[in-house]
């Protein structure tokens, strides 16, 4: 290690040179691992959506595994590519705790736009004509994304 | 760590020091890259938001399945892992680089740096082609009642739901003569748009096999808009990253932080290049795998 170059760093990570590349060589190969699987999953989400009445809630199951891979593969490169990991905590706390907003964000919009959609379907009915799929025409209103506001329309 | 012992005892808030043992650059830089987040999040969560307001949304397997040089093979996801791929191997030289950084290792630096900055420049090739392929590539749909040959601009989006059967005839009676000559043409070569011009449209129309092109129906316009909107945003920081990687290899040539004493600033540039990858794992999250 250098010399300190700045005055009020006072702790500095030592890490040996095995070390490092052992760690390295380890998330690369879990990056690149869980990637690999995400693209499985995305094919076979693809197969599923070509048969005739594809299962949607597979489908969902499948997404939904997709974006739990996806926040792993985050956390391995914040926590040990940005060494977010190795920082103190107070400081992994100013950044981690700010992105809990992200939680209500992705819910609160995600829900908005199904009642938007659920709304236009129900009171204009050009619009549920024309963008309805053909092959889902009537079953599946209910199905596709139980509302997750039930009643309250 | 192995210093988390001796971090217990530091009296981190009296002054002096930094209570995150950070500098401050850095801790600025992290500050940024939060705020990042929260643009790019809000830009893929507003695409969300639209894309639950929709009965139909096209399947991105249907959309991206092309690859360079392979022609019109159906080949969905290859192309973007490539492009995933890229980012990752370019992030894992950006690791190394930093950590020639620590050691005060000038030449290692600058290989590192040289590699990262190669893949940077490879995703953004592979972004142009993509996009060029997507905009100039023309697919027949189904519109107004006759057939269209749209590429997926941000007005216009070719992927739609199939269409099958009567609809399709009556669509191509109504089809004008230069759609008929630019729709045979994409796929007979055997023909030169000229040729084809001369002949009539009832000719025409006998050419066109209506059961082999998967023919759909315009889709959700607001596909595109959200598509290049934030695949390009994303490209922009990839940009913009690979500007600041060469700015730090021209300095690191130039001893500047050799003289220093220190290659902090790469780690901050380090940061930046991370925060690139990290966004785009879920930008291919959002608009390739679901």
């Amino acid at each position: 290690m250098q010399h300190p170059a700045f005055e009020e760093v006072t702790v500095h990570h030592h890490t040996d040179d095995a070390d490092f590349k052992k760690r390295v060589k380890k998330t690369t190969w879990l990056l690149s691992i869980i990637t690999i699987i995400e693209l499985g999953i995305g094919l076979l989400i693809y197969n599923i959506h070509k048969g005739d009445s594809p299962n949607q809630t597979l489908v969902l199951m499948f997404k939904g595994v997709v974006c739990i891979l996806t926040l792993a593969k985050a956390y391995y490169i914040v926590s040990i590519f940005m060494h977010l990991g190795d920082e103190i905590r107070n400081f992994i706390m100013t950044i981690v705790v700010p992105l809990m907003l992200f939680i209500w964000f992705i819910a609160a919009f995600l829900w908005d736009g199904g009642s938007y959609k659920n709304l236009r379907n129900k009171y204009d009915k050009h619009f549920k004509e024309s963008t309805m799929p053909a092959t889902h025409h009537g079953e599946n209103t209910h199905e596709v994304k139980p509302a997750p506001h039930g009643g309250k329309e | 760590m192995s210093t988390t012992a001796t971090t217990h005892q530091t009296k981190w808030w009296n002054g002096g020091k930094s209570p995150f043992n950070l500098e401050y650059g850095k801790v600025m830089m992290w500050y940024f890259l939060m705020s990042d987040a929260f643009t790019f999040g809000a830009f893929l969560i507003s695409y969300g938001s639209i894309r639950f307001s929709q009965n139909f949304w096209p399947d991105p397997n249907v959309v991206f399945n092309a690859f360079p040089g392979m022609g019109h093979q159906n080949l969905p996801l290859a192309f973007v892992s490539v492009m995933t791929f890229i980012l990752i191997i370019s992030s894992v030289t950006m690791v190394l680089a930093v950590h020639a950084g620590h050691k005060g290792d000038k030449k290692n630096v600058m290989k590192w740096l040289f590699w990262t900055i190669i893949g940077g420049l490879a995703f953004l090739g592979c972004q142009a082609w993509e996009w060029h392929h997507l905009i100039t590539g023309e697919h027949v749909v189904l519109m107004e009642g006759k057939l269209a040959m749209i590429g997926q601009t941000t007005t216009g989006n070719p992927w739609g739901e199939l269409v099958h059967g009567s609809e399709l005839t009556a669509a191509l009676s109504n089809t004008s003569h230069e759609t008929l000559v630019n729709i045979v043409h994409s796929h007979d070569h055997s023909h030169t748009a000229k040729e084809l011009a001369a002949k009539s449209d009832a000719e025409l129309r006998g050419m066109v096999n209506l059961a082999e092109m998967h023919i759909r129906k315009t889709g959700p316009i607001a596909f595109g808009g959200y598509f290049y909107g934030i695949t390009g945003f994303h490209g922009f920081h990839v940009f913009s990253g690979v500007i600041i990687n060469i700015v730090m290899y021209v300095m690191t040539a130039k001893n500047v932080f050799q003289n220093r004493g220190h290659y902090l600033m790469i780690e901050k540039a380090g940061l930046y290049w991370h925060f690139v990858d990290l966004v785009w794992v879920f930008v291919f999250l959002c608009f390739y795998l679901i």
